[in-house]
């Protein structure tokens, strides 16, 4: 069989625009739905991702109660608690994933597709908060009926909003560390683990924040999660929550930080899948 | 407008090595077309080239110099048209989360292609009744065998119904029955639309020989054969070969090597049939005819002939001057034009 002649104009038409959102939303449910279905049939992570944060969270509640802090300190603790969950999330399941793909041999698989490589990654962020929230809440629920913390319902609703909003901040930086982690694996994975328990103590999880001083303070604010579990506390506490940035200004820097981050992510995917293309290191099989 | 579906002029890739500080070739000036509806088979040793190639086509490297384009679309300018068009199986890979099913990978894998859910259900149940996954459909990947993982990944090529596919070592580790019924499929897939077009690269010379319209030898990331088995195998300079089964006669077959033109000849008689098998190596086809007419003379009755041809394996050998899974320099390879 002989070939044909060269190559041509192609035929065939573009997709048009509805066809494409309707693929990448398609991509990005799929996607998310493979963490929903993986927190829901392997049950394993309620020991590691739920028992565990819990204990670490009762300590700090029983410090607190021993030293006859106000309640107000226990709920920090319990916020803190649940907040930790989703950076966790972040740190360790979101930014790997594209390592891990990498290493399991099917990146590949996704790189050949037509769909976006930011919907594959939303896709990500999306399972990763659905099936973080079951362990966020199981904290939250427990924390507060165990040790009877106030959390103030009427001002949920606000609260909430400013929850979402940093969660969205929240993966959106995930989506740069896990194209960050997609060429430079391991040396980024031991670089998060340099960072995990100074970012900890400067994400003030069990303790206000303002308590750093207002250079650490406002260092660790550049961090979404510091920022928005500053904003919560003050929602729901006023002015008890000690609170490190003015209220009014949280949301703004939310959204700012959301917008820079999905820039830098599209950014950094873009720049590391040249890299990888140009290096040969987006797959494992050789020559 | 009939168009190649896969063209490179002047392909080079060139790695950089940290181990040994210099740059390594994996691809070398490669002018390669394949033209829509083709199985094309692309043969040759482990390092040869065959996945650095197919890598740049499937846009998951960038050639270090020459051009590529894939259903008419450059490699490296519109990766994203290429990539509506494509798909890819590498043999020995595995593809999905162990956590999902059967049924659910390959669901996954069409929403990338934006297949719309009825579509993705009907390919899905067809793919899975061709590699026989149908009664595991609902069992979860981490529960599947090696085997059973490599015919999903194989399904999972499939699914998007590409225009060109690129299967690398697509039958790689699989029983006889599958790897037949995989030969199968894309026979048959291949046939089934005038613009679906098959790359394939394989270890196995007799299912190129079996599937291929043409192959090329590549090594050292150079082509250095290119056209149809039938052709290729005419590479070697070899004599005609017979092989004849004749029943019991008045005997006379030394007689056969009087013959000009018959170079050698062989015989033995089947101790329960009473058949002779002869073995005749002759200068020219046509001595054969003076073979067959005096066996007739002799009162020996043909039953069966066939002309053996060197197989894809030899032809390999003769031009690469190693074989597919030796690991040793290649001897001094013959010349060959293309």
């Amino acid at each position: 069989m002989m070939p044909g002649p060269g190559p041509g104009p192609h035929p065939d038409p573009e997709p048009g625009f509805a066809d494409i959102l309707r693929m990448n939303l398609g991509a990005v449910l799929a996607r998310a739905r493979v963490r929903v279905v993986a927190s829901w049939r392997e049950t394993s992570w309620v020991i590691g991702e739920t028992v565990f944060p819990f204990l670490t969270m009762a300590a700090f509640v029983l410090v607190y109660r021993g030293l006859h802090a106000p309640p107000m300190y226990e709920a920090f603790v319990v916020l803190g608690g649940a907040m930790i969950a989703y950076w966790n999330n972040v740190l360790w399941s979101m930014a790997s994933q594209f390592f891990w793909e990498k290493e399991q041999g099917q990146l590949q698989l996704y790189l050949i597709t037509p769909v976006s490589r930011m919907s594959i990654l939303f896709g990500m962020a999306l399972g990763g908060m659905a099936m973080t929230t079951s362990r966020a809440i199981a904290i939250l629920g427990g924390g507060s009926l165990l040790f009877h913390v106030p959390i103030p319902l009427d001002r949920a609703v606000p609260a909430f909003g400013l929850f979402l909003l940093t969660l969205a901040a929240v993966y959106a930086l995930g989506m740069i560390l896990s194209s960050l982690f997609l060429l430079w694996g391991r040396e980024a994975w031991h670089t998060a683990t340099l960072f995990q328990e100074p970012i900890y103590l400067a994400s003030g999880f069990y303790f206000p924040v303002r308590e750093l001083g207002p250079l650490a303070g406002s260092l660790a604010a550049l961090l979404p999660i510091t920022l928005g579990l500053d904003g919560i506390r003050q929602i729901l506490y006023g002015k008890a929550a000690h609170g490190f940035v003015p209220l009014a200004w949280i949301p703004p820097i939310q959204v700012a930080l959301l917008v820079l981050f999905l820039y830098l992510a599209h950014r950094a995917l873009a720049t590391m899948e040249r890299l990888g293309k140009q290096e040969g290191r987006l797959t494992l099989r050789g020559a | 407008m009939t168009q190649a579906a896969v063209r490179t002029v002047g392909l080079t890739r060139l790695f950089r090595s940290r181990r040994i500080q210099q740059a390594v070739e994996a691809l070398r000036d490669v002018d390669l077309t394949i033209g829509r509806g083709e199985c094309f088979g692309l043969l040759g040793p482990n390092g040869a080239g065959k996945s650095t190639l197919i890598k740049i086509l499937t846009t998951l490297l960038l050639p270090t110099s020459g051009s590529a384009t894939v259903a008419g679309y450059d490699v490296a300018s519109q990766p994203l048209q290429v990539r509506r068009k494509i798909n890819l199986v590498s043999g020995g890979d595995s593809s999905g989360y162990g956590i999902l099913t059967v049924r659910e990978t390959l669901h996954l894998f069409a929403r990338f292609y934006g297949v719309p859910g009825d579509e993705a259900r009907r390919r899905a149940n067809a793919l899975m009744e061709m590699t026989r996954l149908s009664g595991k459909a609902d069992a979860r990947l981490s529960s599947l065998s090696t085997g059973m993982k490599q015919k999903l990944n194989f399904a999972r090529g499939f699914m998007s119904d590409p225009e060109i596919i690129f299967l690398d070592e697509p039958t790689l580790g699989l029983d006889v029955e599958a790897a037949r019924d995989i030969r199968s499929f894309i026979a048959g897939w291949v046939r089934e639309r005038p613009e679906r077009t098959v790359l394939l690269t394989t270890h196995y010379m007799v299912e190129a020989d079996e599937l291929c319209g043409r192959v090329a030898f590549i090594d050292r990331g150079r082509i250095l054969a290119l056209d149809s088995p039938r052709a290729l195998k005419r590479l070697v300079p070899s004599e005609p070969v017979f092989e004849l089964q004749v029943g019991a006669g008045a005997s006379g077959l030394e007689r056969l090597r009087e013959i000009g033109g018959v170079r050698s000849l062989a015989h033995h008689t089947h101790p329960g049939s009473g058949a002779i098998e002869l073995r005749v190596i002759v200068d020219e086809d046509q001595t054969i005819g003076e073979v067959l007419g005096r066996l007739k003379a002799f009162g020996h009755p043909v039953l069966h002939l066939t002309k053996t041809e060197p197989s894809l394996e030899t032809v390999f050998i003769h031009v690469v001057g190693r074989g597919l899974s030796d690991d040793e320099e290649p001897v001094e390879a013959a010349p060959v034009e293309r």
